[in-house]
């Protein structure tokens, strides 16, 4: 069945195609319904082709098929080329499943907007370029999907493009990881003269059978490739396009800024496990740079008011979470936080969305309150999909934060101070989520009369995939089970054969942790995990539901820091001051007023009016301008011959 | 008839054109519909006859195809022969592929002169023909210098306010380059006939012949000079954002789309055969150069507040990743010089097409008399953005597969350059994006632009066809460059033959002498 892989993101494009070139003669109905479907049919093609993998022995569970050599040039190839094994198998299955259920969301919550048709068309290119990315078995084809799904964030981020702060955002995001891009460009040169390939097991055979750990020149691979994460899943300090990319619909947020696109880093890390394990200093980067984006980012989340800008920060700090996991060498859990990650983010965002939708569009929780007697649906999903993010036992998102926690504790790769790092920003994460759960579903509404009429429940179209991802968000944690539980790490094991050549590498490694006293120290950092999400959850309850007075109180209290976090640090700003105006300023009044204007024309023209002068004085009986300097090129012309022939 | 143009298919798509624009003289000049149509009905048909030329053209050699010899003037040695290669192909589709859109964009714009505009078109037709499939240097010296005349033209009565200054800026510059050329050329010829005996002007010839570095080094400058303006390198460029402003939209496509690859193509076709050792020698200062262009174009292109300047600092931009790939001296560099020659002439003729269209509507060009007309004019904000996408090298379209080979081949060579033109492709989403911003989001909050029309068939039409082809190399450029890859490996592995050779006599000083002796006679 792998050979049918190419079905995969076809019929996105296909989808891309009616409804780009004939969306505006079928009309909004039929273009949901083929814009859903055709994702469906991909999520379909994506499960036969799980359970065929299922059926074959672990060893043998690989699989490429080409379709054609795309550039050719000297010793250069790159093909058009998919790579089925378990990593891209459950990208698909996670792609197209959160993507599918997305698409019928969007079919409500862009009702009536005018440009649905578009919305369904870059919708579909979406996902067409993302599976592109996840299938990819080159790294020049991973670049085209890499590339393609930046556009269509930009092309979503500014849909409604007639506010201008909606195609700025769009714009920076894609300029941010234009500067990401860079990074990785360079890497897949290096790649090249490296390996004289591009093709991805090629690559890791010839370096994992060629280089020992610690080689200079694959860590400066890994190192560059790291700065294309950065950019897409917006790491410190390319972070700074992910809450601006807010400005995009919802269900744009949910899919491409959450659930998806955001993770590509994460899964590029993955991909490239084998270069990482033989780069332990870009491994000690990707960790660092994880565990401090995980932290920076949850501390703003806890000031923010807007649901959305709160949302897109705690995406910041998980994915920090997904880094610090692939960063300590547990690649598989860094996939499996990924995949939960997608269920119950897409889930926050969309049912964000729902309260948007309720709320006259309005993303500010300081109008908001008491809307759970009168969303239940939404609350309660909602709700879930919290439990899931704080990390409560049972929910999704617990079995694969902690199984990352652990592993930054235990790992070879691990450290105390990640750690720890890490459960404080547990704590700060069950914080903040409560406070939006406090603010926006519970006490009063605090909306203006006009907004608190029209506050109802969202249609069904709406609500059943809430209720999907809600299930999803409770019970996708179960595959991976970990064996301090009693479970047996089922999706761990299943996605070993994709990183053995790693394990074989750092074979002789020891964990920090011995064996025998893995079992209770493991229960014991857990149990302690849970206790400061309590203390977390305690925080939000006694500041937002208890005594909603105190936050302001508090946040006098200590002015500077509160205005410093409430600013995001003032990041943008110094952006804008050291980079972005200095650019633009030289640019304009030096390099094109002084020197392309004022020195190089200056020259030309003074060289010219010389001419014209020296014209003048010498023949009185020119007749124009074109002729003259004609004339006197072909004196000038004869002269130098004759020099040449009679020298 | 249809035999003669079988045996002679380059002489006739070279000739096709100025023999029509001779018959339109006969034409009386009211019958401007019908010299439209002829004109567009004659260029599709050199479109056509030089299809076959791609069609047939063998990939597996490197050797000259489509051949014609002649002697002209024997005595001097000079022949009419044309011929092509890998290296000049494309630029002849490309060519005779944009003459009719540009004719066709030209419809409703030009209104005053029409029969002339389309003579003088048909003229240069046959200027840029011959420039790229002479294989006699006197022969390509005549187009090389004749097309400026009907260039020269285009701007000075056709253009806007300061077309004067801008045509004879033009004219200047590019005449400057040409005589340095010239004396060039005839100094060949003098060294060819001491080294052989034999009066040619024959590139062949000529090309057989080894030159003493020291030689190498002036006639490279003089060459390299009357290139680097036409391309155009940093600091030459000056002439281009004037030509182009002053230009009418027909003229600016021509001039982006084939004129200024004039340059690049002379450089691989001459720079770098005839003077293997020293342009060997000058790749650090052209990188350098050529980076600068990339960046500074960029930034540049960034700030102005004119449609076209932006898209004419555009050009600088990227024409100096075109030389920085020439320059590269790799397989990979050449081809995506190549294929980028190729991209230039689509996207930025394309953008150049879509100015003219909304300042025929606008009667203005300044970005801030625009916003938001993606509300307006869709079909023209969704053509604007593939081509926009397609200028900023988005993998799947053109750009990327030109940007990606030049920059991975100047890194085998040099790292350092390709990490500095590689920042290009962080300012080329900057300037592009943000001018695209201006011009189609935002509030649509001008009453002027609440009446535009969308694109008319026409229009689209002409945008349609550029269209396709920029998929069509982003996604199978192998079509294209399998027939150019012969060449291109030919040329690097001839001129490093020929390079080592020089050397290696140079170091034999009784040689040495003769070598000398034969330039200086």
């Amino acid at each position: 069945m792998s050979e049918w892989i190419w079905l995969v993101p076809l019929f996105p494009l296909i989808g891309v195609i009616i409804n780009g070139l004939f969306g505006k003669y079928i009309g909004h109905k039929i273009v949901g319904i083929i814009g859903s479907t055709m994702i469906g049919l991909s999520f379909v093609v994506a499960c036969i082709i799980f359970f065929d993998m299922l059926k074959l022995p672990p060893e043998h569970r690989v699989a490429t098929k080409t379709l054609y050599n795309w550039i050719v040039a000297g010793g250069f190839t790159a093909q058009i080329s998919f790579l089925v094994d378990q990593l891209s198998v459950v990208m698909m299955l996670v792609v197209t499943g959160v993507s599918f259920v997305i698409h019928i969301y969007s079919i409500g919550y862009m009702h009536g907007d005018r440009g649905f048709n578009r919305f369904f068309t870059f919708l579909n290119l979406f996902v067409f370029a993302m599976l592109l990315l996840v299938t990819a078995d080159n790294f020049l084809m991973m670049f085209i999907g890499w590339e393609g799904v930046g556009l269509c964030s930009y092309l979503l981020i500014g849909f409604w493009y007639e506010d201008n702060y909606n195609a700025y955002a769009g714009r920076k995001a894609f300029v941010v990881n234009r500067i990401g891009d860079f990074g990785f460009l360079i890497g897949i040169f290096m790649i090249f003269i490296t390996f004289h390939t591009l093709n991805f097991q090629a690559v890791f055979g010839a370096a994992a059978a060629k280089y020992s750990i610690g080689a200079p020149v694959i860590t400066i691979i890994t190192s560059l490739l790291f700065v294309g994460a950065m950019g897409k899943s917006a790491q410190i300090p390319l972070y700074v396009w992910l809450p601006d990319a807010m400005a995009g619909p919802t269900p744009v947020s949910a899919l491409i800024h959450a659930a998806t696109m955001v993770t590509a880093g994460v899964y590029m890390v993955a991909r490239t496990n084998v270069l990482y394990t033989l780069a332990p200093i870009s491994m000690g980067l990707v960790a660092v740079i994880g565990v401090t984006t995980a932290f920076f980012a949850a501390t703003i989340g806890m000031t923010q008011f807007d649901i959305k800008r709160v949302l897109a920060y705690s995406t910041i700090s998980q994915l920090g979470y997904m880094f610090v996991a692939v960063g300590v060498g547990a690649f598989a859990a860094g996939i499996f936080h990924l995949m939960t990650h997608a269920f119950f983010k897409a889930l926050l965002f969309m049912g964000a969305g729902s309260v948007m939708h309720a709320m006259s569009n309005s993303t500010d929780m300081r109008i908001m309150g008491g809307l759970k007697k009168k969303m239940p649906i939404t609350y309660w999903t909602f709700m879930a999909a919290t439990l899931a993010i704080c990390g409560i036992p049972g929910f999704s998102g617990f079995f694969s934060k902690d199984e990352i926690l652990w592993q930054s504790f235990s790992s070879p790769y691990g450290n105390f101070w990640i750690w720890l790092v890490g459960v404080i920003t547990a704590g700060l994460t069950a914080f903040y989520m409560f406070r939006i759960i406090y603010m926006t579903f519970h006490g009063e509404l605090r909306a203006k009369k006009e907004i608190a009429e029209h506050v109802h429940e969202a249609p069904p179209v709406m609500t059943i995939p809430l209720i999907i991802l809600a299930i999803l968000s409770v019970i996708g944690g179960y595959v991976g089970i970990p064996k301090v539980l009693g479970g047996n790490n089922g999706f761990e094991h299943f996605l070993d054969p994709v990183f053995e050549k790693s394990l074989a590498l750092r074979h002789g490694l020891v964990p920090r942790v011995a064996e025998e006293s893995a079992h209770g120290l493991e229960w014991s950092l857990m149990t302690l995990t849970f206790v400061i999400v309590l203390v977390g959850i305690g925080f939000a309850y006694l500041l937002y539901y208890k005594r909603p007075e105190l936050p302001k109180i508090w946040a006098k209290k200590i002015n500077y820091v509160y205005e410093l976090v409430f600013n995001k640090y003032y990041v943008d700003e110094i952006y804008e001051t050291l980079i972005v105006n200095p650019i633009a300023v030289i640019s304009d009044s030096f390099l094109w007023r002084i020197v392309d204007v004022k020195i190089i024309d200056g020259v030309v023209n003074g060289t010219g009016s010389v001419v014209r002068g020296t014209g003048r004085v010498v023949r009185r009986w020119q007749t124009g301008f074109v002729q003259n300097y004609a004339l006197s090129f072909v004196i000038g012309v004869v002269i130098l011959v004759f020099y040449i022939i009679f020298m | 008839m249809i035999e003669f143009i079988q045996n002679h298919i380059l002489t006739t798509i070279t000739f096709l054109p100025i023999f029509g624009a001779i018959i339109l003289l006969f034409v009386p000049r009211e019958k401007e519909e019908f010299i439209r149509y002829y004109t567009v009905v004659l260029t599709t048909l050199v479109f056509l006859i030089s299809l076959p030329i791609l069609l047939g053209f063998q990939s597996g050699t490197s050797a000259f195809q489509f051949q014609e010899k002649v002697n002209w003037i024997p005595s001097l040695g000079i022949h009419y022969h044309l011929g092509v290669d890998g290296i000049s192909l494309l630029m002849v589709m490309l060519t005779t592929f944009l003459m009719p859109i540009v004719i066709l964009s030209s419809w409703t714009y030009i209104q005053k002169r029409v029969k002339e505009y389309m003579i003088v078109f048909l003229m240069l037709e046959t200027g840029m023909l011959g420039v790229f499939l002479s294989l006699d240097m006197v022969l390509f010296y005549i187009f090389w210098e004749g097309m400026l005349i009907p260039m020269y033209f285009i701007i000075g009565v056709w253009g806007g306010p300061r077309r004067i200054y801008a045509a004879l800026k033009f004219f200047i510059y590019t005449m400057f380059g040409g005589v340095l050329m010239l004396v060039a050329v005839i100094t060949l010829y003098f060294i060819h006939y001491h080294a052989t005996g034999v009066y040619s002007f024959d590139f062949l010839d000529i090309q057989s012949v080894l030159l003493p570095v020291r030689s190498q080094f002036w006639l490279f400058l003089a060459f390299a000079l009357a290139f680097a303006i036409k391309v155009p390198m940093f600091p030459f460029h000056t002439w281009l954002p004037d030509a182009h402003v002053e230009a009418p939209t027909g003229g600016s496509v021509i001039l982006a789309g084939v004129l200024l690859k004039m340059g690049t193509y002379g450089f691989l076709r001459f720079c770098l055969t005839l003077f293997p050792n020293v342009s060997t020698e000058f790749v650090g200062l052209i990188s350098v150069l050529a980076i600068i262009g990339i960046i500074y174009g960029a930034l540049v292109s960034m700030v102005q507040p004119d449609l076209k300047k932006l898209v004419a600092y555009s050009s600088v931009s990227h024409l100096g990743y075109v030389m920085l790939g020439i320059f590269a001296l790799t397989i990979e560099g050449l081809q995506g010089g190549i294929i980028q020659m190729v991209n230039h002439g689509l996207s930025t003729g394309a953008l150049f097409l879509m100015v003219g269209m909304i300042y025929e509507r606008r009667h203005t060009r300044m970005i801030s008399d625009f916003g938001g007309l993606a509300k307006q004019i869709p079909i023209f904000a969704t053509f604007f953005m593939i081509i926009t996408l397609s200028s900023i090298g988005l993998p799947g379209l053109n750009g990327f597969v030109g940007e990606f080979l030049i920059l991975l081949g100047t890194f085998e060579a040099h790292k350092i350059f390709a990490i500095f033109a590689a920042t290009g492709v962080i300012l080329g989403a900057v300037y592009m994006l943000w001018m695209y911003h201006r011009v189609n989001f935002g509030p649509l909050d001008k009453d002027e632009n609440k009446k535009l029309k969308d694109l008319n068939l026409r229009e689209i039409a002409v945008l349609v066809p550029i269209v396709l082809v920029i998929f069509w190399i982003g996604l199978y450029p192998r079509y294209f460059m399998d027939k150019t890859e012969k060449s291109v490996t030919d040329l690097l592995k001839n001129r490093q033959a020929k390079l080592e050779q020089v050397l290696s006599l140079e170091k034999q000083p009784s040689l040495k002498l003769v070598l000398k002796d034969s330039f200086t006679k």
